[in-house]
């Protein structure tokens, strides 16, 4: 049977993205970035995605607002607190017996992963001697994770997020409301890099002491997930930590002998001493 | 493939036990649970069926014969190589798992090779990815909003989708073993 029409056309989409922009979906999990482009194709006004890849290669105005509909932006603080709790009781101990520290948040979106992490940081007194990368491909994500600001109807939420995660102060400590929004204190951010990186087209560039990327390698095919574990690996310092989301796992990858399960149900992984 | 919501479980209790021994399709099921709760679904079903009952992984193949559970606050997507896929993509009809995202994407990678069920359900999800499950030369089951606990998301997808067959419950079980028989 020959191919349908649509799944030429999202292909050539993509191929075009990539070759005008350097942004790499073509492994990206078919099923999802099928739909998000549907919503986009639709928002954009066009019928086809022929219609939208003319629009994106003569229009580079169009990139950024694709941009949103092709990286998914969903997170919240302390987003699923038994892993965050996980890291505060389990990792945190180990991670005290360095000197200095290294975090990495891939694709970290609008920064919700990362406040979570310089919070409990804070809180467990590390931040002092720990540097952030909160890296993404999205930069207009980027911005609103260096800006910290949140709209005050998800406080209720973060904060019962934060407190289930073993919070040892009140989540209104760390920001200002103002104007229907709330703004995460600054000090926050004061060791944080934030950064445009893919885990598609780039390479290591740290050494770091924990990985957090939570709900990103779902959207990747098993070749490009295991890019990115690689990467990861290549990373982390020895007996370093590694977290992924609640549904995700290294039980496919092609780098699972590089690690250790730390804790299973919460899916935060330690490098092996030896590589 | 199968979407449900409130009233799901007793519906379910019906229809999953009823699949015979070596059904020979794999069947994959969107409840609506609440985000924060420790999936019980496939716990629930897993000694009450025939089959194998389980919680979907990202990227597992697909196997005859198994039934799988969209895990809470995700969804299930099926991939056009027949493996299944999760994502944290914003609700829809505010539900994560939403139906109509199983059921739309199964569309694109079975075409006419699906069977969509569409059950009891306070809520209009799930319609349209029936509609797109017919549209690409499915079948469609509508369970009898008659006979739905709640018949709100029968009823949606009969508007939606007025050549899907409107099947009460006991009958839809049987019919479900009869699709294996022809597989």
């Amino acid at each position: 049977m020959s191919e349908k029409t649509e799944d030429i056309e999202l292909r050539l989409l993509l191929d075009a993205i990539f070759r005008r922009y350097h942004y790499d979906f073509r492994g990206y999990s078919v099923a999802s970035i099928t739909r998000r482009l549907r919503q986009a194709r639709d928002r954009f006004g066009c019928r086809t995605f022929s219609q939208l890849q003319d629009r994106v290669l003569h229009d580079p105005g169009v990139l950024p607002e694709l941009l949103s509909f092709l990286t998914v932006q969903v997170s919240e603080l302390f987003r699923d607190p038994a892993y965050f709790r996980a890291i505060r009781e389990q990792v945190v101990p180990h991670l005290r017996t360095y000197p200095s520290l290294k975090v990495w948040v891939a694709g970290c979106s609008a920064g919700e992963e990362l406040y979570s992490l310089a919070i409990l940081f804070r809180e467990e007194g590390l931040e002092d001697r720990t540097l952030f990368y909160g890296t993404d491909i999205n930069p207009a994500a980027l911005k609103r994770a260096e800006a910290g600001v949140y709209e005050i109807d998800r406080m209720p939420l973060f904060t019962d997020n934060h407190r289930l995660s073993g919070g040892k102060s009140s989540l209104s400590d760390y920001y200002t409301a103002a104007y229907g929004a709330a703004v995460f204190d600054k000090t926050l951010r004061r060791r944080t890099v934030f950064s445009d990186h893919s885990l598609v087209t780039d390479a290591v560039f740290a050494e770091v002491h924990l990985v957090s990327c939570r709900n990103v390698l779902i959207y990747f095919d098993r070749e490009l997930q295991d890019r990115a574990i690689g990467l990861f690996k290549d990373s982390l310092v020895r007996k370093g930590f590694l977290g992924l989301g609640a549904k995700e796992s290294l039980r496919f990858s092609a780098h699972a002998d590089a690690f250790t399960e730390f804790a299973r149900d919460e899916r935060i992984y330690q490098k092996r001493g030896a590589s | 493939m199968i979407g449900a919501s409130a009233g799901a479980v007793d519906a379910l209790s019906v229809l999953l036990p009823a699949l015979p021994a070596g059904f020979p399709l794999p069947v994959m099921v969107v409840v609506h649970v609440p985000p924060d709760k420790k999936s019980v679904m496939a716990e629930l079903f897993r000694n009450k069926c025939r089959v194998d009952v389980r919680e979907a992984e990202d990227k597992e193949p697909l196997a005859p014969g198994t039934v799988y559970f969209a895990p809470p606050d995700y969804h299930l997507l099926v991939e056009p190589d027949r493996r299944l896929s999760l994502s944290s993509e914003e609700p829809v009809h505010y539900s994560r798992p939403a139906i109509d995202v199983l059921f739309e994407s199964a569309a694109d990678a079975f075409g006419p090779g699906l069977v969509g069920v569409l059950l009891t359900g306070a809520s209009a999800d799930g319609a349209r990815g029936l509609r797109a499950i017919a549209d690409a030369g499915g079948g469609a089951l509508v369970q009898d909003p008659s006979e739905a606990m709640v018949p709100t998301m029968p009823r949606a997808g009969i508007a939606a989708c007025p050549t899907a067959t409107v099947v009460p419950l006991t009958q839809m079980a049987a019919v479900l073993g009869t699709l294996g028989e022809r597989s």
